[in-house]
């Protein structure tokens, strides 16, 4: 399943559906439930596997799909425990990479914004990426105060993992961090923090 | 340009042959100041005067865009066109007073690419010549493909090279040789970005070929510039401005609407831009369009016109001007 959105929200991103296109390689960058829409991309193209570099990372949740997904035998797959273990060998992947190359994302938002941002980075203008959303909506934020990020946030407020602070997440969205904002929500009566609850599943 | 725009006054100081069917002018400001700044890829538009009908033609820039002192261009003679060119290879002397456009640009460099792809065919290397310069200034990384029908006719590769050394290939196609297109784009680094500009048929090629590898849209950049074509006579209903005109054989609709004293926005005047968009309120007969700009189904649907290029055949037109 495609994931729902509210559509409220002006700065996020919008997600499309992967489709086979012509390339002459196709990198294809997957975490936790993303696994799902790479089969289906190799379902409708399976000549797309000839060409295909897949990395892929299990989900924040667990969910883990690398034995589906080796099990098609793309031309070439790697399994990373997170995108920053994993971004070397992105940004490397972007770097030797000739023109012709497609680049895929499905996963989390937090994944497809920091890919985005690093093909964006390689040269490749926006349009270039494809990206779909499957799976968890927990978000990736940054804390206005201390810069910190936080991957996998599910609450609102939460902590900071980095100072500690009370945030509150605000439906702001950057490019160029991949991440969304979180202010201080108790900064004028310390202490005062509203009930946490979970708004990103 | 656009309505309301001030036109810049010049004198042409220099009239160069480059080739038998190339000249080069240069204009200067004629209150002797300097030349507004553009970016490589950038056009004016001259206005002519010729034998009383007011012709307005865009060419590119082709001079370095740091040097303010005075614009280039070069125009290619077409003696089975408009008169445009003709004008300007007959009449157009050093000393003579013109009027010019302020620079648009409509085909710029994009500078976050890794390394910029040129492909020029014929006359179409002049946006090239301009944008070079700029790209050599910045130390940004670039190649030129650049293929003309024989060695007279390929205007400026022996000082391009000579400039510019093995970032500058040539191509003549008399002695049979071509670009070899789907290696040459093979081999490009991630964050290529690709530029062509010439005749139709090569755009159409370049472009179908780089987007069947794969190239995304967003890196492929062309300008073709039409020159509106010759037809038959007919009239034209400006709703708004309550006046009929009628639209010679040699003269596009735009044309006769600024000779009506009627102003109307354009920008390109070579049905790329979108600038000249006019709704058609009424038409009894044929639209037709020459533009590149509206799609097959806006062209189907009869609802607008691109004056600066397209035409009319029938009975009644009606449009929204
Ligand atoms: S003026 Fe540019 S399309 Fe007509």
């Amino acid at each position: 399943m495609q994931t729902q959105f509210d559509t409220t929200m002006r700065s996020r991103p919008r997600y499309g559906v992967l489709e086979p296109r012509p390339g002459l390689a196709h990198l294809i960058v997957a975490d936790g439930e993303g696994g799902e829409a790479v089969l289906a991309l190799f379902a409708q193209a399976p000549e797309l596997l000839e060409t295909a570099r897949v990395i892929y990372m299990p989900g924040a949740n667990g969910t883990d799909m690398t034995a589906e997904l080796e099990a098609v035998k793309p031309a070439q797959f790697s399994r990373v425990p997170s995108y920053a273990a994993g971004r070397q060998r992105i940004v490397k992947v972007l770097g030797d990479a000739h023109m012709g190359l497609q680049v895929y994302v499905t996963g989390t938002e937090g994944l497809m914004g920091q890919v985005q941002r690093d093909a964006m980075e390689a040269g490749l203008p926006h349009d270039a990426v494809q990206t779909e959303h499957r799976g968890s909506l927990v978000r990736r934020v940054q804390c206005v105060h201390c810069k910190g990020i936080t991957e996998h946030v599910r609450t609102d407020p939460f902590q900071c993992g980095h100072c500690g602070l009370n945030l509150f997440v605000r439906d702001h969205y950057s490019r160029r961090l991949a991440a969304f904002q979180g202010v201080c929500v108790d900064a004028e009566d310390p202490g005062e923090v509203p009930p946490a609850v979970e708004r990103f599943k | 340009m656009s309505v309301g725009a001030t036109k810049i006054p010049v004198v042409v100081t220099e009239v160069v042959e480059v080739n038998s069917l190339i000249k080069r002018f240069r204009f200067v400001r004629e209150d002797g100041g300097e030349m507004p700044g553009f970016s490589g890829g950038a056009h004016t538009v001259v206005e002519m005067d010729d034998g009383g009908t007011r012709r307005l033609n865009a060419y590119s820039l082709m001079s370095d865009p740091a040097e303010r002192s005075g614009y280039e261009i070069s125009v290619r003679r077409d003696d089975t066109g408009r008169g445009g060119s003709l004008f300007m290879h007959r009449h157009v002397k050093p000393g003579m007073r013109m009027l010019i456009s302020p620079p648009v640009n409509l085909f710029g460099l994009d500078l976050r690419a890794k390394k910029h792809l040129l492909i020029a065919g014929g006359i179409g290397i002049t946006p090239f010549i301009a944008q070079m310069a700029q790209l050599n200034a910045l130390g940004a990384r670039f190649e030129l493909h650049y293929a003309a029908r024989d060695r007279e006719l390929g205007a400026y590769m022996t000082e391009l090279s000579a400039r510019y050394g093995d970032r500058v290939h040539r191509y003549y196609d008399v002695e049979g040789q071509a670009i070899d297109l789907p290696a040459l784009l093979r081999g490009q680094p991630l964050g290529t970005h690709l530029y062509v500009c010439g005749p139709k048929g090569m755009i159409a090629w370049v472009l179908g070929t780089a987007g069947g590898m794969g190239w995304p849209k967003g890196a492929l950049h062309s300008e073709e510039f039409l020159a509106p074509p010759v037809g038959q006579p007919f009239t034209a209903e400006l709703a708004v401005s309550g006046i009929t005109i009628s639209v010679g054989a040699a003269q596009s609709l735009l044309e006769a609407i600024e000779a009506a004293g009627v102003e109307a926005p354009y920008l390109c005047r070579g049905g790329a831009c979108g600038q000249c968009e006019t709704r058609v309120l009424a038409a009894e007969g044929e639209l037709l369009h020459h533009d590149h700009w509206l799609t097959d189904e806006q062209k189907a649907a009869c609802g607008h016109i691109m004056p600066c290029v397209s035409r009319f055949k029938g009975a009644r037109l009606v449009i929204e001007r």
